[in-house]
């Protein structure tokens, strides 16, 4: 026995040896990557900013990012117009992450087993490219195009806008048209986390259990139509209002020819030593269709009818304590019973089942930073939903409830105005209550967790 | 999990331990290339005030090398990694040199005129408004660019100028202004028409041997100190230190200077301004005999600035 613990002991220490002495040669191979790079991130380049400028952490924006991005991307110093520019100088970023990753899942149904099993696959994978152009196509007229490619390299447009800048000399009045994010200023798409489980806000795109509807509905998606914003000059008070297509975003009004509405005002206030403290609330009222005209018993996109009504709503705030940050967000979210059971009607109008009512649930999320200095964030989220009020009486109480914890960790080795490295490291995991198994027919917990290491660059 | 996956995860571990070491044991970042830590003074020693905020230079490196550190480098000398694409180039701190200042030439300017030119920003530059920061915030970056010039510790900031209440807009004062620019020779700089194109305006250099620009008034532009009368005024009397700009605060009366103001304002063509609209009801034609002035009323009350110290509010 004696001799067994010694040589567990042994092992042990050689192990963590080896890891020392690994990390120890990835430490030297980082400080010496830590040179300049010739590759140049848009706006960093047209204006000779670190990125820190604007960044708590890149893409995490700070008060002076969004300022920025609220100004329509100017600085508002008479040389924001591209006739200013180096004729060199191209308005374009890519971004990408090659990365190593593992994703668990809890209990999946197969063949060997069907009552279910752990699955993990892991291995080096790319992340969807972004390529990123944006400016000001003259003084006060800016936009936005993101073709956007995932894994396999299948393009779609993230984002097309121009917008209208401080029409009629004034920063309360700015219009929007195009594709768009939803002026959420807890922002899924400049978040730190990156991985299957962690990358996205699970209150930003749930929907309630048994809903089966082919309209699915996230805030987090980015949204076409036109938005009409406004600020203070420092950007302290600040509100959006915009009249979307219901249509998630798609192009080609593949649902209805129905609009939605989303609103955000917020405010801040300094507190002192501790930095700027911003409140806020934002809703989304939208409709989706329950039945479409058929064409040989196929749904006819765009004809969607028989529209019923959602929303989200939410207070949430960014709160700074020096390096250190917490921003909470409280939501609350409805469907009507409608949208929630849906049954496919062959272009009838449908009839809702018996016990069918109007499911309706509440959000929590908490994400939290602390910025060790500009080169090295920590992020931890916390996010959960639970039911309020189930599509059916039939429904356990706590089905498709939620709760999801990410902890990531991002460093920059080298922090300028050319180009943008991130080293980043995260684990999420997710619990999801009473989810339905296709296979078995009945109503299982699943848990799944996501391990993520890669290298972030933009350029 | 098997063996292949108990070692990529202590891979990852390993990842995790490297990424950590050297990025807790950072320094704030500079240029992105390596570079010897600047010996700068304590910065314990360097405060700013503005109204009843109280800046220090310790907070401020860290707000430093977040957001200024790129154009104006980490030892202030205004030699950044952006300064060789940047026209016109960024302050020298080491040089204490400031343009825009409430202060004589030759002075020091007071925490309130850097935190002024902070705010505000500088136009036809790269450095834009920082209103966005916090009062605080702007307090400590205040207070830590004193610590690159030795002049912050062995002199004071000057006393701020007079500004004499402003002399009635009328077309009579508008002619005086013109002939005073024609006698000070401003033309020579900023042209006839204030367009920038004066014959010495092809030759001018700043106090680093660096081509600079006068202003172009018909563009009707943002001016670099302020968009007051107020600040125009100022701009002749305290001169724009570092630049060929100089001080007229021996040469001219403060009534003449109120009227070299409001005619500056006509040749702001495309400004909507008081100046203009007494003009257009004169018939656009500015008198070329203009009248003496009346002296001017004695009165130590600086007016209203745009600019406001924190504990002035919003």
């Amino acid at each position: 026995m004696r001799i067994d613990v010694i040589g567990r002991f042994q092992r042990l220490r050689s192990a963590i040896a080896s890891y020392l002495a690994m990390g120890m040669l990835l430490g030297i191979f980082l400080a010496a990557s830590s040179q300049s790079s010739f590759a140049i991130a848009a706006f960093a380049r047209k204006y000779g900013l670190p990125c820190s400028a604007c960044h708590d952490a890149w893409p995490k924006l700070n008060n002076f990012g969004q300022t920025f991005k609220d100004n329509g991307y100017q600085l508002m110093n008479d040389r924001d117009a591209p006739i200013w520019q180096n004729p060199s100088y191209w308005p374009v970023a890519f971004r990408i992450t090659p990365n190593w990753d593992l994703e668990n899942t809890g209990r999946v149904a197969t063949d060997q087993a069907p009552n279910g099993q752990s699955v993990t696959t892991h291995g080096f994978n790319l992340s969807g490219l972004d390529i990123l152009t944006a400016g000001t196509l003259n003084k006060d007229i800016s936009f936005l195009l993101v073709p956007s490619a995932d894994e396999t390299g299948a393009f779609h447009f993230e984002s097309a806008w121009v917008r209208f800048d401080n029409l009629f000399h004034s920063s309360w009045a700015n219009l929007k048209v195009g594709k768009f994010e939803l002026d959420n200023l807890i922002s899924e798409k400049r978040g730190l986390t990156l991985s299957a489980n962690g990358g996205s806000y699970q209150l930003y795109h749930f929907l309630p259990f048994g809903d089966s509807n082919p309209y699915q509905f996230g805030i987090g998606d980015n949204q076409m139509g036109i938005e009409f914003a406004g600020h203070s000059k420092n950007d302290y008070t600040r509100f959006s209002a915009s009249l979307l297509s219901s249509n998630d975003g798609n192009v080609d009004v593949p649902y209805g020819s129905t609009y939605d509405g989303s609103f955000t005002f917020s405010t801040a206030f300094n507190a002192g030593s501790l930095g700027l403290q911003r409140i806020g609330a934002q809703a989304y009222i939208g409709q989706a269709p329950t039945y479409y005209l058929t064409s040989g018993g196929g749904d006819i996109p765009g004809t969607g009818k028989g529209n019923h009504g959602f929303s989200r709503e939410a207070v949430f705030a960014l709160l700074y304590f020096g390096k250190f940050d917490v921003t909470p967000l409280f939501g609350h979210g409805s469907e009507s019973a409608y949208l929630a059971n849906y049954v496919s009607t062959g272009g009838m109008p449908p009839v809702l089942p018996a016990g069918s009512r109007d499911p309706s649930w509440n959000n929590f999320m908490v994400e939290s930073h602390y910025l060790f200095n500009p080169q090295f964030i920590m992020t931890y989220r916390y996010d959960a939903i639970y039911m309020t009020q189930q599509a059916s009486t039939a429904y356990p109480d706590d089905a498709g409830n939620t709760t999801a914890n990410t902890i990531a960790a991002r460093y920059y080795p080298f922090m300028h105005s050319r180009a943008g490295f991130a080293l980043h490291g995260e684990f999420s995991h997710l619990n999801q209550k009473h989810v339905f198994s296709t296979t078995t027919g009945t109503l299982q917990d699943v848990s799944y967790y996501s391990v993520f290491g890669g290298m972030d660059f933009i350029f | 999990m098997n063996a292949i996956t108990k070692t990529l995860v202590s891979m990852s571990f390993s990842l995790a331990i490297a990424i950590a070491v050297p990025a807790l044991a950072q320094e704030p970042p500079g240029s992105g290339m390596p570079q010897p830590i600047p010996q700068t003074p304590a910065t314990h020693d360097f405060t700013s005030h503005i109204g009843k905020v109280t800046g220090h230079a310790d907070h401020g490196k860290q707000d430093y090398r977040r957001w200024c550190v790129g154009c104006h480098g980490p030892y202030g000398d205004g030699n950044g990694e952006n300064a060789p694409w940047i026209d016109p180039k960024p302050r020298d701190f080491t040089a204490a040199t400031f343009k825009c200042r409430s202060t004589p030439t030759g002075t020091l300017p007071t925490d309130d005129d850097l935190f002024n030119a902070i705010t505000r920003g500088f136009n036809t530059s790269n450095m834009p408004q920082w209103r966005p920061l916090t009062p605080q915030t702007r307090a400590d970056l205040i207070a830590y660019v004193k610590t690159f010039s030795p002049r912050w510790k062995s002199e004071k900031p000057g006393t701020p100028i007079t500004i004499t209440p402003e002399t009635p807009v009328t077309i009579d004062s508008i002619a005086r202004g013109k002939a005073l620019f024609v006698k000070l020779e401003c033309w020579k700089c900023h042209g006839p028409l204030g367009r920038s194109d004066g014959p010495s305006a092809a030759t001018l250099t700043d106090s680093k041997d660096q081509p600079i620009k006068p202003y172009n008034f018909s563009t009707g532009g943002r001016l670099k100190c302020g968009e007051a009368n107020a600040d125009i005024y100022r701009d002749f009397m305290t001169g724009l230190d570092g630049t060929p700009m100089p001080s007229f605060a021996d040469n001219v009366k403060p009534e003449e200077a109120w009227d070299l103001v409001h005619f500056l304002r006509t040749l702001q063509t495309t400004r909507p301004s008081k100046e203009n609209e007494v003009l257009k009801a004169a018939g656009g034609k500015i008198p070329d005999v203009p009248p003496p002035a009346a002296p001017a009323q004695e009165n130590n009350q600086a007016p209203q600035q745009e600019q406001k110290s924190p504990s002035s509010g919003k």
